[in-house]
């Protein structure tokens, strides 16, 4: 006997990379924050060199990393963002929240393209 | 037969009377202060792509007063969701290992492990 | 003990108010008293016109839930003296439209239950003579916490996701397709998730976890839900990687 097809919902794929998003966010950015908002700019610990820190940011490695973990962190942030918004604030113009947290997201994740980009480039 | 019942209002406070609700939308919350932490960062890789003096620029506008309370606070929200998302996964996730179940303890610790592994190499790479 | 304490209770007369009113009565405040035995007081000693509902009062029937002191809570499992000096609140089952007084329409739970289709689906039913559908206790192990739930709704009074949106399915069904789909005789599960996968359904839940913290039976219907997610997750993967497969 044939099984049907699947019914297909998109919700379970954007829930996927809300969780894989939540799980990035949980183990990259505690020490990333934590050295590049704090400890380098109020001197706790010496920040790196210049050449040190370009070379690290122009790695092939960490462009390949960086470009899987922000946007996928993005989209995490504007998946939960929305819905703080809907029951949070009861906020009720939903199509122009998702347009918004969704779309933020994306921009977001074209600038890592770019940044990351330049940064390999020269 | 017309409808009679009375449906109770929702305030849009709701969430302050009881201190779970406070956390789970301060959990929530963090959503927010984590899309602004990686501006932060794809900010900070445009300074070292832009080169030095923009490198040592950005880092003592970083400096700045409100900017570093913002980040203080914005960090305290990463912890938060941190904390909150690995003691979730145990209720979230059931584990089988040769078809006996891991304890949520054992998950929980092996996120942390996990945590502490990237953590170190992030600042291995970025201090050395 | 001598003592009494006041109960503040919702009054809602559909064809006298336009809107919910309080009621104060001073009950004996009784040791071994429940919440329900101080309403069952009042409405025998002190105001026959009060309605609400009970049966069992041991914790099993589910038809007892009220919002006491703010909380979803079986009358019938809730000591009186757990809130003296009072006084107590006794409100109608939170996010469900009040009938009468503490009595409120459960209709919307009535209507999505059976959509989840709680009940063992085979695809062909073993003929009688085979004898009874065996399992074995970790067959058993593995669906009976999402066994125990008992209707009583107080997990639907907890979830803010149901105040806020009540499209949305609601922990109790969620756990009690969870409870089908783990057993080994049903051969359902696609066809709950057809109804579950949907945003109303388990995507709709932002694991507040409250539905967890007042379930009288421990059903942990906030685990079931996320444990959902995963499951429609990883088949929604496969179909979309390997669709014949499923054909």
């Amino acid at each position: 006997m044939t099984t049907p097809r699947m019914r297909f919902s998109v919700y379970p794929f954007i829930w996927l990379a809300f969780s894989g998003g939540g799980v990035l966010a949980a183990i990259f950015l505690p020490m990333l924050v934590f050295l590049f908002a704090l400890a380098f700019p109020l001197g706790w610990i010496e920040p790196p060199t210049y050449d040190h820190i370009a070379a690290v940011v122009g790695h092939p490695l960490t462009f390949l990393v960086l470009l899987a973990v922000f946007p996928v962190i993005l989209i995490h942030a504007a998946h939960r963002f929305r819905y703080t918004l809907y029951d949070g604030l009861q906020v009720k113009h939903k199509g122009l929240v998702a347009l918004l947290c969704y779309g933020g997201a994306l921009a977001g994740s074209f600038a890592t393209l770019v940044f990351l980009g330049n940064a390999l480039t020269s | 037969m017309s409808d009679l019942s009375y449906r109770r209002p929702i305030s849009v406070w709701w969430w302050t009377r009881k201190r779970t609700y406070f956390l789970f939308v301060m959990r929530e919350l963090s959503s927010l202060f984590i899309a602004w932490l990686v501006l932060y960062l794809l900010l900070l890789i445009r300074a070292v792509d832009r080169g030095p003096a923009a490198y040592a620029d950005f880092l003592d506008r970083a400096a700045s007063p409100w900017l570093v309370v913002l980040n203080v606070v914005a960090f305290g929200f990463v912890l938060l969701h941190t904390v909150t998302w690995f003691s979730l996964t145990p209720q979230a996730m059931v584990v089988s290992v040769r078809g006996r179940r891991v304890p949520g303890a054992a998950i929980i610790a092996g996120q942390y492990a996990g945590l502490v592994v990237v953590s170190a190499i992030v600042y291995w790479l970025v201090t050395r | 003990m001598d003592d009494q304490i006041r109960l503040r209770v919702t009054r809602y007369r559909p064809d006298k108010d336009r809107e919910p009113t309080w009621q104060d009565y001073d009950v004996p405040l009784r040791e071994e008293w429940t919440v329900l035995d101080a309403l069952n007081h009042v409405k025998s000693d002190i105001d026959t016109t009060l309605a609400f509902r009970w049966s069992c009062r041991m914790g099993i029937c589910g038809s007892c839930g009220m919002n006491v002191e703010g909380e979803p809570r079986l009358t019938c499992a809730t000591f009186l003296s757990d809130y003296a000096p009072g006084p107590v609140r006794v409100e109608p089952l939170g996010n469900f439209p009040v009938a009468r007084d503490l009595v409120v329409d459960i209709e919307d739970f009535m209507e999505k239950l059976p959509r989840v289709k709680p009940w063992i689906i085979r695809d062909e039913e073993q003929p009688v003579d085979d004898g009874e559908y065996l399992q074995t206790p970790e067959e058993l192990d593995a669906y009976k916490q999402f066994s125990m739930c008992i209707n009583c709704m107080l997990c639907y009074a907890a979830c803010p996701v149901y105040g806020l949106d009540p499209d949305f399915v609601g922990p109790a069904a969620i756990a009690l397709a969870e409870r089908y789909d783990l057993d080994s005789r049903d051969q359902g599960a696609r066809e709950r998730l057809d109804v579950l996968i949907e945003h109303e359904g388990v995507y709709g839940c932002t694991f507040v976890g409250e539905c967890t913290r007042v379930c009288p039976k421990h059903v942990d219907p906030a685990g079931a839900i996320q444990r959902y997610k995963l499951k429609a997750a990883q088949q929604s993967v496969k179909a979309f990687l390997l669709p014949r497969a499923l054909r």
